[in-house]
């Protein structure tokens, strides 16, 4: 079971021998991740393993330095770019911790977020009348009340609100490849269900999806087309879904590479 | 993260420039004299010329305050010009016509058309240059409500009685060194008088320039709202980018008598300096207002320039039910330092205040916020609030809060809550995670937390406010 056998152009986001590093620790260390348009990919793994370095590396957050490898993301090599020129882009990564803004409404935050992608498109600004119908059709979908358009980005959002948020701002930006980073965490069972509908909705045939995740619970909502395990900063097996079940049942220590050769993919 | 902030917070001053106006201008000094000559020029009565000279002789007397939280240079009083007057202001403009162009394109290129027509409509505007007033509109209309708006050295000579009432009446010639200069030295500024139980039927506003080297200003307004009357009044303030620094030495009064009120906002934007700290304004500043029985005068104040800053707007709530407040919002960056906050004094029963100040600092500037909140034996039942806030932009920046609170009845009821937070790489990360550039992220961060200040904004002006702070933000890259 490989994906990364083929040279396939029409590849929505190729991370070839990605190595990377945050203070000086190495982290990731030669990460392969091949994903086409309309997968699912989920990336499992034990802590530590730099699954949420991996999401900060290809998003451009400042202090993660990359060594060596590329990223291409619909034919853009992204690596070089600003973290908001990735976004433009079309990645989008949902925060493990989202942080709060005080006194910025969600409303504003999201419409700014919107015309700054737009304009770098070429596109006009969608006018605030138009906006305000989008934002509150994705406010319900993810099932919050509409005041949330006008509190100030996560400011007092629960744990489970602010993942909702998230998937908010997902459906109103409308990326290519989307990463989501433990977006399960601390959810529980409604929440989670409200999340994955988000996702689903979205899933498409120009759109991707990384799933970042401790848990196989996430993956009987979203049904990934490819699960993937991350340890000591490289892909060390991949599977289809059965194999998330069967991390499950056996942990991950089965799987640690001892050397080199320890990949089984 | 810092550097993209940093970068982010390099800005032009969009008002630097200079008019070329031809003016009469003082030597640099100050002596009896030149007093004498200030007061000719205005025209002034002789009890107002010996009101100056009496308090000429107080600050001779005074010493320069060093409690404030702020460094500079000591001022050379006699190396400041007292007085400087576009030459074309000598002959008494009857009419804009008659007003030399180029100060009317001074104010244009400022955002503030003088032309009536052009103007913002509701808005009433008296346009101070150096030492003069250069015009004040709708003059007429205002006058058929009853309302007086006029320069305060025009005042002086046409509306004595109450004048002399009021001037002094708030903040005495002996209140503060700087009060002091200014009752011996003032110029020009904005006379206002609401009739009682009329409510203001425009906003009003001073614009104030400073233009002429080496030159002080010296502002002098004075607002009476009497019984049962309103008005809404703005200031705003920019001056040329200067290598030395320039002094603003203010004294507003506003007196709110039974059942009147004020509401007082300010946009200043003095030229700050440069980045290390060389040139701008030192703004010295006393604002203060009285208010009678069920009064109410509410400060509202939006800090972005000058060097230095030294300005407390406070309430003296004398009458019972009397309500003050203040909220203030004081960006500093580069080197500017401020050392901002106000005074509430509770005199009569149920005095109510309430005190949102909240301080930005970057750069390796310093803000300090510094509040006195006093309830007097007679002040029974009454309350305060203060909510202070400091947001840090960068590591170099310092944020200082002095409160003060002194409370003599025992059932006066204060609190105070403050906070201090910085521009997180989180914050700044999400802003950008969603598509947009390190500018506007901080812009917006920044906007989110005055808020609550600038919802206090007069309409036309919350707009103009925030556009301010974005400037100020504004970085020149791209």
């Amino acid at each position: 079971m490989s994906n990364t056998n083929t040279k396939d152009t029409s590849s929505l986001l190729t991370i070839k021998d990605l190595h990377a590093s945050v203070e000086e620790k190495n982290i990731l260390k030669g990460l392969n991740l091949e994903v086409k348009p309309g997968e699912v990919h989920a990336i499992m793994g034990p802590n530590g393993a730099g699954k949420s370095t991996m999401g900060y590396v290809l998003s451009g957050r400042e202090g993660y330095s990359v060594e060596q490898g590329s990223a291409v993301l619909d034919g853009v090599d992204i690596l070089d770019l600003e973290a908001e020129e990735r976004a433009r882009a079309g990645l989008f990564l949902a925060f493990q911790y989202p942080v709060e803004i005080p006194g910025v409404s969600n409303l504003e935050f999201l419409k700014a977020s919107v015309d700054a992608q737009r304009e770098a498109r070429g596109e006009e600004a969608v006018s605030s009348a138009d906006f305000l119908k989008l934002a509150k059709a994705a406010c319900k979908q993810v099932n919050l009340p509409l005041a949330f358009l006008k509190r100030g980005v996560n400011e007092g959002f629960s744990g489970g609100e602010k993942k909702r948020n998230e998937i908010m701002q997902m459906l109103l930006l409308q990326p290519k490849v989307c990463i989501l980073d433990e977006t399960d965490s601390g959810l529980d069972i409604d929440a989670l269900q409200v999340v994955a509908e988000g996702v689903n909705s979205q899933r498409s045939n120009d759109r991707s999806f990384v799933v970042v995740t401790h848990y196989q619970r996430l993956l009987d909502y979203i049904k990934p087309d490819f699960v993937h395990v991350l340890a000591d900063g490289k892909i060390v097996k991949s599977g289809d879904a059965s194999l998330a079940l069967e991390l499950e049942a056996q942990g991950y220590a089965w799987l640690q590479p001892s050397d080199e050769e320890g990949q089984n993919a | 993260m810092t550097d993209q902030i940093d970068k982010a917070l390099e800005r032009e001053y969009e008002a630097g420039f200079v008019s070329d106006v031809e003016s009469d201008t003082f030597e640099p000094g100050l002596d009896e004299n030149v007093i004498r000559r200030i007061s000719t020029m205005k025209n002034e009565p002789e009890w107002m010329l010996e009101a100056r000279l009496k308090a000429f002789k107080v600050w001779q007397e005074m010493e320069e305050p060093d409690w404030a939280h702020v460094d500079y240079e000591k001022i050379d009083f006699q190396a400041i010009s007292y007085f400087s007057a576009p030459k074309s202001m000598k002959d008494k403009p009857k009419s804009l016509d008659e007003v030399d162009p180029e100060l009317i394109r001074t104010y244009e290129k400022l955002g503030i058309p003088l032309i009536e027509q052009q103007m913002l409509a509701g808005v009433a505007v008296d346009a101070v240059f150096d030492s003069v007033s250069v015009v004040t509109t709708f003059r007429e209309k205002l006058s058929e409500a009853g309302v007086i708006f006029c320069p305060i050295s025009e005042a002086i000579q046409n509306h004595p009685e109450l004048v002399k009432k009021y001037l002094g009446s708030v903040v005495p010639t002996k209140d503060n060194y700087y009060a002091a200069l200014n009752c011996a030295v003032f110029t020009d500024g904005s006379f206002v008088y609401i009739p009682k139980g009329t409510r203001c039927p425009m906003e009003l506003s001073t614009y104030f320039r400073i233009n002429e080297q080496n030159t002080g200003q010296f502002e002098r307004t004075l607002i009476i709202a009497d019984e049962g009357s309103h008005v809404s009044y703005l200031e705003g303030c920019t001056a040329p980018q200067r290598d030395e620094n320039q002094l603003h030495a203010a004294v507003v009064e506003l007196v709110a008598l039974d059942d009147a009120e004020i509401k007082y906002s300010t946009v200043q934007n003095w030229y700050p300096g440069d980045e290390n700290g060389k040139g701008g304004i030192y703004n010295f500043v006393t604002k203060r207002g009285i208010c009678h029985t069920n009064a109410k005068i509410s400060w509202t104040q939006v800090e972005t320039g000058s060097a230095v800053t030294w300005k407390y707007p406070s309430c003296v709530l004398k009458g019972d039910n009397s309500v003050g407040e203040f909220y203030s919002v004081a960006l500093t960056r580069g080197a500017q330092q401020a050392d901002t906050g106000t005074k509430m004094i509770h005199l009569g029963k149920n005095t109510k205040s309430t005190i949102i100040s909240k301080g930005i600092s970057a750069g390796r500037s310093n803000n300090s916020y510094r509040g006195l909140v006093r309830m007097n034996p007679g002040a029974d039942g009454a309350r305060n609030f203060t909510q202070c806030d400091s947001l840090l932009i960068g590591d170099q920046c310092g944020a200082h809060t002095f409160p003060y609170v002194e409370s003599r009845n025992p059932s006066a009821i204060v609190e105070h809550e403050a906070t201090t937070s910085k521009v997180s790489d989180d914050q700044m990360f999400l802003c950008q995670q969603r598509g947009l550039d390190p500018e506007k992220a901080v812009s917006m961060i920044v906007n989110g937390f005055c808020k609550e200040v600038f919802k206090e904004l007069p309409m036309e002006f919350a707009v103009e406010a925030g556009k301010l702070l974005e400037i100020s933000l504004e970085g020149s890259v791209g």
